[in-house]
């Protein structure tokens, strides 16, 4: 059985947590460029300019992409032939205490809901695991900003809505909430499951690359209608009007039961901060 | 669409000149504030208390930064959504603060006080704290230090790119950019 120390996986959270702070990925980078290509607005086209350049300055390592350095989300796959020495979630939450205090960025955790005082580290992460096959540890990170959070959706359709209501619940949360999220979004859609899987399926694919299309030609092909039409909406950048409002969307499903038709939408701001390792 | 360049704290004269869709060259003097400092503002002036700047002329930007590295003024410093602030923003306009900069879309009672009271609100790109950083010479802050990232500081700001999302005349880019550009199937 392969063994790894916790120490190690802190020391890989921190480093990644940080990078993604500071270095905004190759995605958003190329989709930058492909949305100067296609925005007609000449204020969206400024728009994009200054994030690319933000982009460049960020880089730099000295100040980060956004001031909203986001919440911790990590989803952790966990291979059952692993065994991990010291406490697996006390070395994340570690990873990420260290990363927001030495990486100069923002706390942005609350301790309670309600009584709303900082807990002045960043944690606790959200933390979502999953036993698979195999011997590694794979960690995906996300930082997400809290503002296209809070525009995030979910709905109960009826399975008699079909694949229309859900592209109509998509189209209206983006209509409705994008323009306070920092377009141009990537929009993470989950599909099927219940109540909570398809939140976390959201989730999921609001942290995935917009690039990446799902493997089902049958989804990959809605996703790129949704796209499309979301981008007819005439939001924009930064919600002042124009012709790219989304980067992408990209959807996850999950087998139902017979009577739902849970969606939902889970929204990505231009500060899409998502990155991997495999220990 | 014009371009200004204009100094904080800003006068009515500033103010009616602006239409939605002009672009703006900041400079000068602003306060940041967000939710919790609102609430501690408008407590002191219900208490008929002095408010810790003077809120005639002001401009209040919305902003929680990230820390600064040593031998640095501030950190990251993009805009906050702007609606948390609604509930505010009208007691402080008729104090005589003349313009917000924050993002996204305003709510009725603020447009209905920006016309009475004269008052502009600016968008400055969000998510771009890396880029707005270089605009801000200096950060102190003044009040309510308890409050960390969302203390009160005094920025001393130059050439901040902004653009008129809302003026003193009911104009919203929010909603005017759009139907420009939204199509109809
Ligand atoms: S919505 Fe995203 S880009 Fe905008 S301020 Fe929040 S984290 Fe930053």
């Amino acid at each position: 059985m392969r063994t790894i120390n916790s120490k190690e996986i802190t020391e890989a959270v921190i480093r990644l947590a940080i990078q993604k702070a500071y270095e905004i990925g190759d995605d958003i980078l190329k989709g930058f460029d492909w949305a100067l290509t296609n925005e007609k607005s000449e204020t969206g086209r400024e728009i994009l300019q200054q994030l690319k350049e933000n982009a460049k300055i960020a880089a730099e390592g000295v100040v980060p992409y956004c001031q909203d350095t986001g919440m911790a989300v990590l989803f952790v796959e966990v291979g059952q032939d692993l065994r991990i020495e010291g406490d697996l979630e006390e070395a994340l939450n570690e990873g990420i205490r260290r990363a927001y205090v030495d990486g100069f960025l923002r706390k942005s955790v609350y301790k309670d809901p309600i009584r709303r005082v900082n807990t002045g580290d960043n944690t606790p992460a959200i933390i979502h695991y999953s036993i698979v096959k195999g011997d590694q540890l794979k960690i995906t990170f996300g930082a997400k900003g809290g503002g296209s959070e809070n525009m995030s959706r979910l709905s109960m359709l009826k399975p008699s809505d079909g694949i229309e209501g859900v592209k109509n619940f998509v189209i209206e949360t983006v209509s409705i909430g994008g323009a306070n999220a920092c377009p141009p979004l990537v929009v993470g859609v989950g599909i099927g499951g219940n109540f909570e899987k398809c939140a976390i399926l959201a989730k999921k694919a609001a942290l995935r690359s917009f690039q990446v299309r799902n493997q089902d030609p049958f989804y990959a092909e809605i996703e790129e209608e949704l796209k499309e039409k979301c981008n007819a909406l005439g939001v924009g950048p930064m919600g002042l009007g124009g012709t790219v409002t989304v980067l992408g969307v990209n959807i996850e499903v999950f087998p139902c039961h017979l009577v739902a038709l849970p969606v939902a939408v889970n929204i990505n701001c231009h500060a899409a901060r998502h990155g991997e390792i495999i220990l | 669409m014009a371009e200004y360049r204009l100094i904080a704290p800003l006068k009515d004269d500033d103010v009616v000149k602006l239409k939605i869709g002009d672009k703006v060259l900041l400079s000068g003097i602003v306060y940041t504030a967000r939710d919790a400092a609102h609430k501690r503002l408008i407590e002191l002036l219900d208490k008929n208390e002095n408010p810790p700047f003077e809120i005639k002329g002001s401009v209040i930007y919305y902003v929680g930064p990230t820390p600064p590295r040593p031998g640095k003024v501030i950190g990251a410093a993009g805009p906050t959504t702007a609606v948390r602030m609604d509930a505010y923003a009208p007691r402080l306009m008729k104090e005589g603060m003349k313009g917000m900069i924050a993002k996204g879309k305003r709510n009725d009672s603020v447009k209905k006080a920006m016309m009475e009271y004269r008052v502009v609100y600016f968008g400055a790109t969000g998510g771009a704290g890396a880029l707005i950083n270089r605009c801000i010479k200096k950060a102190e802050v003044v009040a309510f230090e308890d409050l960390g990232p969302e203390a009160i500081r005094k920025l001393e700001i130059e050439d901040f790119p902004l653009i008129v999302v809302g003026d003193s005349f009911g104009g919203d880019l929010y909603i005017g950019g759009r139907m420009k550009w939204e199509k109809k199937e």
